[in-house]
């Protein structure tokens, strides 16, 4: 029983990351139907970010976050306005390509500049690697955090969607954008509005995920970035609220898995994929549909 | 325009692969460390042809090719190391039986490791071809992944994280470039058959290519298989090139695909001879660049060398390609003694011609 809260609470904050990345993810899916491949090394840098904020600028943690969080809101910003503006009306392949080569590029610059070897990343609080213990309980602060995090930064999203005008264009391109920049939106602000959020809060997950496994590395956006973005497929991508049921599914469906089966850890990886391949063969829309008329 | 006639052509082409003969023969003569690297241009070279089949010429969008040369590679190094050796390699747990017992020559080994390759391909495309752009792209790329982890866990297959050690190097430079030949013959001569042709009608448009007939299926599954078979020789070659194999993503993961994709965007997508081109580019490049790698005296000034420093460049350069320059060195066209001619004729330009 006790085992199965902490991995409830587990679940709940790993999928809660996962669902951070995915609306990133999903975001830019839903506008400019590019797989923006780059997320996951988006994520990378704003741990790095972080961590030399803190260590080289010397700020306070909580300021030290807040900047890394800012800059790779800028990092994506310029991402898109490079590579990605030149392409919007080339194939889609090529957009596709160009996005695995920023990724390419991102994760060689962070073995060039910050170097290629694992960084320890103990630069939080101390108090955050503190274990809360309710009966025979035991919950880390930090999945605490986390979970309060990603809530608030989900009512922040939910605000800016359906409270603001910015909100209301970002959901019209989504749906047609010339149509949307003939009713005077300015979609080039939107779009890049739209990068800025989404890898902000790829930071705000970089930042949680390297509190939780103590640990920045060049290559470290790999694996959640693709894991995140089956979340996304998983919810149906290019909806939001898909990308939050995602994310959460996948958490809960990950940790259970290793905690009923202990001894098929070394395959946790493999089990999202295999969800993947599975929901794009039987559900390619996921769970909510957005579209799947195709004209000819 | 004058064509070129075909006894012309023929001649040019003698000439050509004599010359090619000659220096192949005398690689030796730039020393061991460059007859390695012209080795290692043939293996990028057949890595690179056998992609752009399915990316270029067919027009569907894989990210898997690391998967199939890392089933390659294994199964041709696990066919080729010596009984003592994998005895030693094996401590954790001891390789399953028939493999354990046996050591077969090169060739058969190489030929093994292609055909399990190509049908890793079948098992792998039936499910994913019914998929198209870049929900293709993310399948494929997830079945890398599955291969390079189910490798990373089956200690009794494939010796896990420790990886496979002591693989004889038998990939010489006539290994290497013989195969790079068989490679572009078979590719070539797929690409300008029928079946190419439909290829390429796929490729423009599938829906009107299965308008016209097509069974876009099935010829997408021809190309996804063939070019299975390619690269699991390119891996059997690179593994007994290499002589050690393990399954970090930056040896036979993800880093590989993205390394061919370079070489065949920057070739020109659909050109066997564009992805030859992009492959010597990639690897002369990549060595050429570990220059910066390594501490460099200029005029008494000592520049510290930046480990990493060649892939930076490298991703440079092939952005820089997708966005300014998107077809390439080649485009879809190949390079032939006709091309070459007209291209010069224009430069000089003649208006007699």
């Amino acid at each position: 029983m006790n085992a199965l809260i902490q991995n409830f609470f587990n679940s709940l904050a790993l999928g809660g990351l996962y669902a951070l990345i995915a609306v990133g993810y999903t975001m830019v899916y839903g506008i400019l139907r590019l797989i923006n491949f780059a997320h996951g090394d988006i994520f990378m840098m704003g741990t790095y970010f972080a961590f030399y904020a803190i260590t080289l600028l010397l700020l306070p943690w909580w300021l030290g976050f807040l900047f890394a969080i800012f800059i790779t809101g800028l990092l994506g910003y310029s991402i898109e306005k490079i590579a990605y503006r030149p392409l919007r009306n080339a194939p889609r392949i090529s957009s596709l390509i160009t996005a695995i080569g920023m990724s390419f590029f991102l994760e060689s610059f962070a073995v060039v500049v910050f170097g290629g070897i694992p960084k320890s990343f103990n630069v939080y609080p101390k108090m955050f690697s503190d274990v809360i213990i309710i009966g025979k309980t035991r919950i880390p602060v930090l999945t605490f955090i986390t979970i309060i995090v990603t809530v608030l930064l989900f009512l922040f999203l939910w605000w800016l969607l359906y409270k603001t005008k910015t909100g209301l264009a970002m959901r019209a391109i989504s749906v047609d954008i010339p149509t949307t920049s003939l009713m005077g939106a300015n979609v080039n602000n939107v779009i890049s509005i739209t990068f800025i959020v989404g890898s902000s809060f790829a930071a705000v997950a970089g930042i949680l995920w390297a509190m939780k496994y103590p640990q920045v590395q060049p290559y470290m956006g790999f694996t959640p970035g693709l894991k995140a973005f089956v979340a996304a497929v998983i919810g149906g991508i290019g909806s939001i609220q898909g990308a939050i049921v995602g994310g959460f599914l996948l958490g809960f469906l990950e940790i259970m898995l290793v905690g009923f089966f202990p001894n098929l850890a070394g395959y946790r990886d493999v089990f999202a994929y295999v969800t993947l391949v599975i929901i794009l063969m039987f559900r390619p829309t996921g769970i909510f549909k957005i579209y799947s008329e195709q004209k000819v | 325009m004058k064509k070129l006639s075909f006894k012309v052509n023929v001649m040019l082409t003698i000439v050509f692969l004599v010359g090619i003969y000659f220096f192949l023969a005398n690689a030796s003569i730039f020393g061991d460390y460059w007859s390695r690297i012209i080795t290692l241009i043939a293996i990028y070279g057949i890595m690179a042809v056998s992609y752009t089949l399915v990316n270029g010429v067919t027009g569907i969008f894989s990210l898997g090719q690391a998967g199939f040369i890392a089933i390659g590679a294994y199964t041709s190094a696990l066919l080729t190391l010596s009984i003592q050796q994998k005895q030693m390699s094996f401590f954790i747990q001891p390789l399953i039986w028939p493999l354990n017992s046996i050591q077969i020559g090169f060739l058969p080994a190489t030929i093994i490791g292609g055909l399990v390759a190509a049908f890793f391909a079948f098992l792998i495309g039936y499910p994913s071809l019914r998929l198209t752009g870049d929900y293709f792209a993310i399948a494929t790329l997830a079945f890398a992944e599955i291969i390079r982890i189910l490798i990373q866990n089956f200690y009794g297959l494939t010796n896990g994280t420790l990886g496979l050690k002591g693989i004889n190097s038998y990939t010489t430079v006539w290994w290497a470039w013989g195969w790079l030949f068989v490679t572009v013959i078979v590719v070539g001569s797929l690409k300008f058959s029928s079946y190419g042709r439909a290829l390429r009608a796929i490729s423009e448009d599938p829906m009107a290519a299965k308008v016209m007939g097509i069974d876009v299926f099935w010829h997408q599954m021809m190309a996804f298989v063939v070019s299975g078979f390619f690269a699991g020789i390119s891996g059997s070659l690179y593994a007994h090139w290499i002589t050690t194999l393990d399954p970090r993503p930056t040896s036979l993961g993800v880093m590989l695909t993205f390394y061919v994709l370079i070489m065949i965007v920057i070739g020109g997508l659909g050109s066997v001879s564009g992805a030859i081109i992009g492959a010597i580019f990639f690897a002369f490049v990549s060595q050429w660049l570990r220059m910066f790698e390594s501490n460099v005296n200029l005029f008494g000034l000592t520049i510290p060398g930046v480990p990493g420093m060649s892939m930076l460049l490298l991703s440079v350069i092939f952005i820089f390609v997708m966005i300014f320059w998107r077809r390439g060195l080649m485009g879809k066209s190949e390079l032939s003694w006709q091309n070459i001619y007209a291209f010069f004729k224009t430069r000089v330009g003649d208006e007699n011609g």
